[in-house]
Formats: structure tokens, sequence, C-alpha cells
């Protein structure tokens, strides 16, 4: 597992307020907004701006589109792709 | 429980409340609420801390923002000044020896008090990601909203955001504003163990937070 995949997957767990274990279970075509109820617009916003303060990015506007948000594996390539450049 | 303090609001004197254990004893700690939604995500966990210290012996208060919770002041007309003279005003009515400021609370907490700043938050921070929550709401709707054109809008008129009515200064002052610590001791969400609250989707009690934060505090009134 790489770091950004553990960071994310923290912060995953800090937002959702899941186990470990749960958490842990996400693979690439996990659900996220739309599948987790819970998971609302605010929320997202705390999960994009927590991600930015732990992987020292800047994620743009533009962005952020429902693609990204769609599914783990979707939003995790995109923090990788990022985190290297 | 509940206590009432007077706070000057547009039109003169007005009552705000506090959420209270008071029984007249020497340590007297002020609390001042994390800022928007995230007062609501800690709320719970915050009573449980207080609840905890009036056993160990010491005093707390809870104070409403002004325009926050029961305060029947208007939203839009506080800024980051007015919830700082608020504060300052409640620590004097209430006669806080100490202060612990949560989060966002600790850009209008009164620096003079020794104290706790728990997680502070950056004015700038704040702001961000109410307004990503908006764009992201907007998108979901189907229609574009820009950041930059809506912080300036914000800054002009005012600005509609997490279905709080932010007036102009709130917006201008937020933009800007860090914590300012002067010697209070600076708390970091692991020395309290778990996730961040107010990272929390959904709220949610801590017990095991609440245990922690209590124990630091009383610990530190000790010593």
């Amino acid at each position: 597992m790489t770091s950004t995949d553990s960071t994310l997957r923290a912060i995953l767990q800090d937002v959702l307020g899941l186990s470990a274990e749960r958490v842990a279970a996400f693979d690439a075509s996990t659900g996220l907004f739309g599948d987790l109820p819970e998971l609302d617009s605010m929320a997202v916003a705390g999960l994009l701006t927590e991600i930015e303060d732990r992987l020292d990015i800047v994620i743009e506007d533009d962005e952020v589109d429902g693609e990204l948000l769609e599914t783990y594996g979707n939003l995790l390539a995109f923090l990788e792709a990022k985190v290297v450049a | 429980m509940i206590a009432a303090w007077p706070c000057s609001g547009p039109s003169g004197l007005c009552e705000e409340y506090a959420l209270a254990f008071d029984q007249g004893r020497g340590r007297r700690v002020l609390i001042v609420p994390a800022l928007f939604d995230e007062a609501n995500r800690m709320r719970g966990m915050l009573v449980d801390t207080m609840r905890l210290l009036d056993e160990a012996g010491i005093d707390t208060f809870l104070p409403d923002l002004p325009g926050c919770n029961e305060s029947l002041q208007s939203f839009t007309a506080q800024s980051l000044h007015s919830w700082r003279a608020a504060m300052g005003q409640a620590a004097q009515h209430f006669g806080a020896s100490d202060v612990l400021a949560v989060r966002g609370g600790a850009l209008v907490y009164p620096g003079t008090l020794p104290g706790w700043v728990l997680e502070p938050a950056k004015g700038p921070s704040i702001l961000r990601q109410l307004i990503r929550a908006r764009t992201i709401a907007a998108r979901e709707a189907g229609h574009h909203e820009d950041s930059a054109a809506l912080l300036e809008q914000g800054r002009d008129t005012g600005l509609e955001l997490a279905g709080y009515r932010c007036g102009a200064s709130l917006i201008a002052g937020l933009q800007d504003a860090l914590p300012q610590i002067e010697g209070q001791r600076i708390v970091m969400q692991a020395e309290l163990g778990g996730g961040g609250l107010w990272l929390r989707a959904e709220p949610a009690a801590a017990p095991e937070q609440s245990a922690a934060l209590a124990r630091l505090i009383a610990a530190d009134l000790d010593a």
C-alpha cells in the first residue's frame, strides 16, 4: 500500500467514522459520493480540504467532478498522480 | 445549566445564552465553540467534557456565538469582530479564569486568558471549505459556480454558505484571519486519540475523547 493510499484511508475513516477494518476493505471499485449517504457536499468539502492539508497538495475547483469522487480507485489514482507531480 | 449573559447587539444590549456548570468555584473555564457546522459536530463531545470537569471541581461555560444556536441576533449581522467582542463580554460576565478555544473559536476567543486551543483553524481554510461545499452542491444540481467569483460576491454583498447567510464583513474577516495564540497550550487531536469530530460527516459522541480532554485540562489546572 502506498503512503497516499494509507493517508486517504485514514482520512476517510475520520470523515465517515468507520472502523479501520471497514476502511481497509475499500477497493478500487468501492463507491464514494452517491453511494455513501453521509458523504454530502459539506462532508466532501471537508474531505478534500483535509486531503490537501495532509498530502500538502492543492486541488483545483475544475478537478473536482463527479467522476473523481465516484469510486475509491478514481480518487486514489488522482491523488497519486498529484503527489508525484 | 442554562445561564444568560448580556451581549451588545446592533440595537443595544441583548441576552445570550450559555450552557453552564457553575457552582461558584475558583476555576472557571470559558469554552469558545468552533464556527459554523463544526460547532454542532463537536458540541456533544464538549458537553461531555464539561460534565467531567464539573465532577473534577471545575466550572465551565459554553456560550452561544451571537446569531448561532439559541441566539436571537441576526447571523448576517455578525463578523469575527462582533464574535470576539461577545466572547470577551461572556468571559467578563462569568468571571472566567481560563479559556478553551475550539478550532475556528481560536479566531474570536479572549486571548488575554490562559488556557488551551484545540486544533486551531485558520480563517482562509474555513472559508475555502465552505465555498467548496457550495460549488460541489451546485455541480450536483447541474450548474457551475466559480469559487473566485463567489468570494468576490461574498466580500461585496455577503454570501449564503452551507445554509448560513454570511454578511460581507464576516467573509472579509475570515479571508485573512489567523489564530492569535498568546501562551495558551495548543492541543492537537493526537493527544485526544481518534479522529477529529469536526471532520465527521455525522455528529457523534466520543466519550474517550471527552475524557482525555477533561483529564488534560484538570491536570494543567492542578499543576
